[in-house]
């Protein structure tokens, strides 16, 4: 068990180690595991070299936008899934449920396409707009959630005559913290790790994102192993601070489609 | 109709519009409008050519499309029973009472969730002929060394193992499931005096056996259209040994400019992938077992 844990942590411990070493340092073996004089610096080169400060503020900026989109789609559509009756509401859950199987690789040209018709290609819209129709998976989450409410919490607020709109946004959605909690933190991770939208609709480098920013900084600098970990470090800490804080919603959003724990 | 259905109606479809729309521009619209695509040649600069089935024509004639199919079929034929093999072993030694589970979990989970950019520097460093860690590991078994990208026989095998590192996903859905069991069966088949092994065999694997087949599912689709890693890794290199079918899709699009060639190949995929996804739903109800239905 320890030394299949060690295997699976050996890679990231290699970038540890390699990001805070000297250049004649990285290849020497055995691999020394904790350098003895540890060199920060390399973390403020890898900035000097090019502007990650753009690159960060570009990911966050993409997968804040992204998650908010999400997770408001998630919850007006999976209101209107799960606690609304009208003729064709199966059929729209059906169409859901395909989505979330088909594979998205034959719409990626076509779309590549209407946003080069509609000058959106060079621009961050292509990467954060799309989430804003939802995605099937994170619907589908937040639908199962939404049914284990009671619907008596509907019913007596349509009696003191509150509208739909009202019943979602003040009565269920604060309801549905744990759901919610769950998608933020998987739609944040999947803007901030996307790697073929942001390679297909960005070219200007002051627009890279984080992943697209390290890509160029292993073309130029690929031989500065040290300073490679170094930004491959910067790109990979913010997941790991997600990781860390919200470890719980990441086992939740298992249990919450219903695959599960029955 | 009543006005109070009316008004149901009406609702339903504004909550749902957002996700209506987004079906119909994002998926329909495109699947229609790529239909006109795979009918004609286009770079994007001079008007599109009607050329008729012209492209799946040149596709017989163009060897790297068999070439990056076998390529694909072997990635995800291997691999992901493979993949399925390591996450489930992961689960089941997570759903143990031991010290330092969180840790552990965090260890397992923590690859799948990084930008593939950044682990996929890292890997291209553990492969490494002769400095990689894996060489040097396999050098302590009397093994190796190997020269993992660089020859056509092992890239591919090289990609597997790393993607055994990425099964964190999996493994959390399947440990989902494996705390979902419940205990009562599980203690009724120790009365009856089933070991361990058959309790897991006869109890655990049926109780859960939606959940291996929608990871199953979900494993073979994202195998079939797998790209960053070898984009950055490889790039289909070495003798197109990893060229597989979105890769070459991609450079047909976006670097060739075959804006209709390369909408055929994403349709041939796709229906590659829609045949396998069909088949296991077909064999589907032969091994699956669902609560309630007996």
């Amino acid at each position: 068990m320890i030394a299949l844990g060690l295997t699976f942590l050996m890679p990231l411990a290699w970038v540890v180690s390699t990001s805070l070493k000297l250049p004649g340092q990285v290849f020497i073996t055995p691999i020394e595991w904790i350098p003895t004089a540890p060199k920060w610096d390399n973390y403020f080169e890898v900035f000097r070299r090019l502007p990650f400060h753009l690159f960060i503020r570009n990911s966050f900026f993409v997968s804040i936008m992204g998650t908010i989109g999400m997770v408001l789609s998630s919850l007006t559509v999976a209101y209107g899934l799960s606690r609304l009756r009208w003729p064709g509401r199966d059929f729209v859950f059906t169409v859901l449920l395909a989505t979330m199987m088909l594979p998205a690789v034959v719409t990626m040209i076509p779309v590549f396409i209407i946003f080069k018709e509609i000058n959106w290609v060079g621009t961050f819209y292509p990467l954060w707009v799309p989430a804003w129709f939802g995605a099937a998976f994170y619907i589908f989450l937040m639908r199962q959630y939404m049914l284990t409410l009671p619907l008596e919490l509907d019913e007596a607020a349509k009696i003191d005559g509150a509208s739909n709109f009202r019943i979602l946004w003040q009565v269920i959605a604060p309801l549905c913290g744990p759901a919610v909690a769950t998608i933020t933190i998987f739609a944040f991770l999947q803007h901030y790790n996307a790697f073929m939208e942001p390679l297909i609709y960005i070219s200007k480098s002051e627009m890279y994102t984080l992943p697209l920013g390290l890509l160029w900084f292993k073309g130029r600098f690929g031989n500065f192993w040290h300073l490679v970990m170094a930004a491959s470090m910067i790109t990979i800490l913010p997941v790991i601070v997600i990781f860390f804080f919200a470890q719980r919603q990441f086992v939740q959003g298992a249990q919450f489609t219903g695959l599960a724990g029955r | 109709m009543s006005a109070a259905q009316r008004r149901d109606l009406r609702d339903g479809l504004l909550f749902t519009s957002p996700f209506i729309f987004g079906v119909l521009a994002l998926w329909v619209g495109p699947m229609l409008y790529s239909v006109y695509l795979i009918l004609h040649k286009w770079n994007m600069l001079a008007p599109p050519k009607f050329i008729g089935l012209g492209h799946f024509e040149r596709m017989l004639n163009d060897p790297l499309v068999g070439k990056s199919l076998v390529n694909t079929a072997y990635y995800t034929f291997v691999g992901v029973p493979l993949q399925l093999l390591i996450a489930f072993a992961l689960a089941v030694m997570l759903n143990q009472q031991i010290r330092g589970l969180s840790v552990y979990r965090t260890i397992y989970y923590l690859p799948s969730i990084t930008p593939a950019v950044a682990f996929a520097v890292v890997w291209v460093q553990i492969l490494n002929p002769e400095f990689g860690v894996l060489n040097e590991v396999l050098h302590w078994f009397g093994l190796g060394p190997i020269n993992w990208l660089f020859e056509p026989g092992w890239a591919k095998p090289a990609l597997i193992i790393m993607s055994l590192w990425l099964t964190g996903f999996q493994m959390i859905i399947f440990l989902a499931g494996l705390q979902g069991v419940p205990k009562e069966l599980e203690e009724a088949a120790e009365i009856d005096g089933a070991n361990a092994w058959r309790r897991f065999i006869n109890v655990t694997i049926p109780i859960i056996s939606p959940i291996i087949f929608f990871n199953m599912i979900i494993g073979i689709i994202g195998s079939f259209q797998v790209f960053t890693t070898v984009f950055i890794m490889t790039d289909g290199g070495p003798q197109n040994a990893t060229l597989f079918m979105v890769l070459y899709l991609y450079r047909n699009a976006f670097e060739l400019f075959r804006m209709g060639y390369a909408a055929s190949l994403a349709w041939i995929l796709f229906l590659i992938i829609m045949i396998f996804t069909g088949i296991q739903f077909f064999f589907a109800n032969r091994w699956v077992y669902y609560e309630g239905r007996l």
